[in-house]
């Protein structure tokens, strides 16, 4: 989550005081990600550094700044929105622990995705309240959409290797040398001679 | 009070090497103003239990009640009234009739049920409007889109005083936007006293309920705790 871009863009709607920023961040993100003044305040010195942003007013004046997006600035938040996210994706700790799993002798796989898979869909069921509590606010639906398909996707791969994890056990079981296979050997051994 | 309740049971189709244990010793509960979801894979179990519990198929082994009654004590005839006054079903694929209007469709098991045209008629509007349909309740299904259509198999399953709500894969192939408008609705009709039973793959859907059953080989497997609520959320560090 890029605060910066964030920042810069509420900017480009008309100068704001920095309290109002971060309370304008907050509330159209639903909440979500809180921030801490020291964070917006640092953020946005680095702005007025790099020349995207100007402010009205001294540090040592007793008022508090308002500050205005560059054209520079302009110019940023439009490559910004444009640009897609990191093609890289970030390492899942779940998915580490479910690798991680199938080494680990004595594990019940079957268990461990299971435990995953419902503490995936109480979390789901936490924010599916949250839309259902705030039937009128299009943003809070947004930011709320966007963690349950990201759950969902989860809880997909969970499935998905559910299965796959199965037939991995069933092919160990079926390559195991019974008596039925053993016999069948022989028999096809004597046969050949 | 409880709406539907399932007690050990099982369900078995075939007989010897055929045989296939479509249910096993399943264990539910579902209360008058609760909405459940049960998940799992395809052949996991779910439609089955679904069909038996509304009554459209025997338990093999185990007690099934509705509304607190043993559904193996009644008769054929009690069973089918049941069905009619108690139950209402959303199908994945809404069976509307092309041939009636909406509101036809919707007071049409209240007409089979011996309420008169006029008082059925009333009742079909007024669940209209409660999914936001009054003003097309003259319309054809053909003349309804996917999303419209699927209110209206909702509000033909809650019309009239129905106490539970059976749901198969409700959202058919809707997107998920209006995929989740069915969802409130169930929702809205759970929360004023009906019990719900919601069978669905998708978690999405699921996550509108106040509990979700996680159903393996015929088995309850699992089930979801109480919903934590987001401040105790986003406090916990932990990841799934």
């Amino acid at each position: 989550m890029s605060v910066r871009h964030a920042l810069l863009a509420l900017l480009s709607e008309g100068p704001k005081i920095g309290l109002r920023l971060r309370e304008e961040f907050e509330q159209r993100t639903g909440d979500v990600w809180p921030l801490n003044v020291g964070q917006v305040y640092t953020t946005l010195q680095r702005l007025e550094r790099d020349g995207l942003i100007e402010s009205n007013a001294s540090d040592d004046d007793g008022q508090q700044k308002d500050y205005r997006i560059t054209e520079d600035g302009r110019h940023e938040v439009d490559v910004w929105l444009r640009t897609p996210p990191a093609a890289i994706p970030p390492r899942d700790e779940l998915v580490i622990k479910v690798l991680v799993a199938i080494g680990v002798p004595g594990v019940d796989l079957p268990a461990v995705l299971q435990s995953h898979r419902r503490r995936l869909v109480e979390l789901m069921q936490t924010y599916t309240r949250l839309k259902e509590d705030a039937t009128d606010d299009v943003r809070i639906a947004l930011v709320v959409d966007a963690e349950l398909f990201r759950l969902d996707a989860l809880l997909r791969w969970l499935d998905a290797a559910d299965v796959r994890i199965r037939a991995m056990a069933d092919d160990a079981r079926n390559a195991a040398p019974t008596e039925a296979t053993v016999v069948t050997r022989r028999t096809i051994k004597v046969v050949g001679r | 009070m409880t709406g539907v309740e399932f007690v050990g049971v099982s369900k078995t189709y075939g007989v010897d090497a055929n045989e296939v244990h479509a249910l096993r010793d399943v264990d539910l509960t579902v209360n008058e103003g609760e909405l459940v979801a049960i998940m799992g894979a395809s052949g996991s179990g779910k439609s089955t239990l679904l069909t038996i519990a509304g009554t459209l198929e025997h338990a093999s082994v185990g007690t099934v009640r509705v509304k607190g009654k043993d559904v193996s004590a009644l008769s054929k005839s009690e069973r089918a009234r049941l069905r009619r006054q108690s139950i209402g079903y959303v199908f994945q694929d809404l069976n509307l009739l092309a041939g009636l209007t909406a509101a036809e469709n919707v007071s049409l098991p209240l007409e089979l049920d011996g309420v008169g045209i006029r008082e059925a008629r009333r009742a079909a509007v007024e669940a209209l409007e409660r999914m936001g349909m009054g003003e097309r309740a003259d319309r054809f299904p053909d003349q309804l889109s996917g999303g419209e259509r699927q209110r209206v198999a909702v509000a033909r399953a809650v019309v009239g005083q129905r106490d539970v709500l059976l749901a198969d894969e409700p959202t058919g192939a809707l997107d998920s936007v209006n995929g989740e408008s069915v969802m409130r609705l169930l929702r809205a009709a759970c929360l004023d006293g009906v019990a719900g039973i919601v069978v669905t793959h998708d978690a999405q859907l699921a996550s509108w309920a106040d509990r979700v059953v996680f159903l393996r080989d015929g088995r309850v497997v699992d089930q979801t705790a109480r919903v934590p609520d987001i401040d105790t959320l986003l406090a916990d560090e932990g990841q799934p």
